[in-house]
């Protein structure tokens, strides 16, 4: 190890394949979070809902997402749907698994957040003579989508980072195209010393991006 | 005019409203006094019908609020509400607060509705905060935007439910002050209020709810001063 010669030049000609990788890795996330959002809300309606059968398949759904590892999903969805004739490709494997804990934690998200707007916002708003749709519009979601909005943040990053799970797969994404890239040149601290680095750049870009989004459309109190 | 008529009410098991009848005229201001649970909110949340009635009726210019039939939302534009929490719309400025109703209940355009929400605003003291949020406020100033708020939809009858309880005592003489301002617009008001000395010296009518009935109701001399009923002066006494 005292040894060890760093030789940068084999990383910076696989480059391109790192920068590809790592628009996968951006794209999983993106679309994992966009599923995410969706199925959550409704999981959200769901832990909500007074029909039983609603609440519970939400409920199911929300604890094994939060309660059980990212990796054990990925794995059923790779190698578990196998035994059912269903042979699902390394990003898709990825993807799902991702939507599934998303959905889980940002349903929870959105539940709090919903909760969380004070009863008395929804007499004030009556009180003025607005209906249902015109006090969810301009009174219950704007404000709850403050609240929320951080929290949806961290996901993202989360989403991010726990793609790199891919490379237990085979998927392509950053983490998987620096191991085949040090596989074969034997680059290995230099490759994943790239990585880690492209890793907190995209990180830092999603969180600076959503700071600013923040500062533009969120005026006054933020909560 | 806003006619009450043998209204009761319950949650649950419990009765709070057991036959209220109560006539208030344009352009008249009537005071709500009692302890704490005798029904006074809830006679005026169900007058905007924000709560449901068992039985009787409420009339507001002739409709009747709880029928089936009726568009509470446009109903609810000629009836002002301020509650105890101000209730502000934290995401908005103070000009929008007041000025979003307008906008999206009554269709006004933007600057009608902003012209509209200035003068109210002005009218309460709060000219120089229009671009502020209202949770750099204090509850006073909430309060007064609460009534402003209320006010920019030009109703012809406004209903303050205890609006200076939740108040610092320093901050409840410029709510008072507002709502004194109204009355000298002649402004219809019913105010249920536990400022005794302000019910007696802007009301024309004065009601004392006990137990969810109007043990007695008159002139604020007659209420106030010269209490006829027993449970009337036994309550004046404890907060006198």
């Amino acid at each position: 190890m005292d040894n060890y010669e760093f030789h940068w030049n084999v990383v910076f000609d696989a480059f391109p394949q790192l920068l590809t990788g790592a628009f996968t890795t951006v794209h999983v996330s993106v679309l994992s979070m966009l599923v995410g959002i969706i199925i959550a809300v409704l999981l959200a309606l769901g832990k909500m809902s007074e029909t039983k059968v609603f609440y519970h398949i939400a409920n199911i759904w929300i604890e094994i997402a939060r309660n059980t590892p990212a990796l054990f999903l990925i794995y059923m969805a790779y190698f578990g749907l196998g035994a059912y004739g269903i042979h699902l490709s390394p990003y898709v494997s990825v993807f799902s698994a991702l939507v599934f804990i998303n959905a889980g934690y940002l349903a929870e998200t959105f539940r709090g957040g919903f909760q969380s707007i004070p009863k008395t916002q929804y007499s004030a708003a009556k009180s003025l003579g607005m209906n249902n749709i015109k006090v969810y519009r301009y009174i219950i979601l704007p404000q709850m989508f403050r609240r929320i909005y951080h929290p949806m943040t961290n996901q993202f990053v989360w989403s991010i980072l726990m793609s790199s799970l891919g490379i237990l797969v085979g998927m392509n994404e950053l983490s998987g195209e620096t191991q085949r890239l040090q596989s074969t040149s034997f680059r290995t601290l230099e490759f994943f010393m790239v990585a880690a680095v492209m890793y907190y750049v995209i990180t830092k870009l999603v969180l600076l991006a959503a700071d600013l989004i923040a500062k533009k459309v969120f005026k006054g109190e933020i909560s | 005019m806003i006619e009450i008529k043998g209204v009761h009410k319950s949650f649950g098991d419990l009765e709070v409203l057991k036959g209220i009848d109560l006539t208030v005229n344009r352009g008249e201001v009537v005071s709500i006094i009692g302890a704490s649970g005798s029904g006074k909110s809830t006679l005026l949340y169900c007058i905007n019908a924000i709560e449901s009635i068992n039985k009787g009726n409420i009339i507001v210019d002739g409709i009747d609020v709880h029928d089936k039939k009726t568009d509470i939302n446009a109903l609810r534009q000629n009836l002002g509400m301020v509650f105890q929490q101000w209730n502000s719309f934290p995401h908005l400025t103070v000009l929008e607060n007041a000025a979003l109703a307008p906008q999206v209940v009554k269709g006004f355009s933007k600057e009608k509705a902003e012209e509209i929400a200035t003068k109210e605003l002005k009218h309460v003291g709060l000219g120089d905060k229009l671009h502020e949020y209202p949770t750099k406020m204090s509850g006073g100033q909430q309060q007064r935007l609460a009534i402003a708020r209320a006010l920019a939809m030009e109703p012809p009858y406004m209903l303050f439910d205890e609006v200076t309880s939740a108040l610092d005592p320093e901050l409840v003489g410029e709510v008072l002050d507002t709502l004194r301002l109204l009355r000298d617009d002649g402004m219809t008001m019913i105010c249920v209020t536990h400022e005794i000395a302000f019910a007696k010296e802007v009301s024309d009518k004065v009601a004392f709810f006990h137990e969810g009935l109007i043990e007695e109701i008159g002139t604020p001399q007659e209420v106030l001063d010269n209490p006829q009923k027993e449970r009337t002066q036994q309550f004046l006494s404890k907060v006198l």
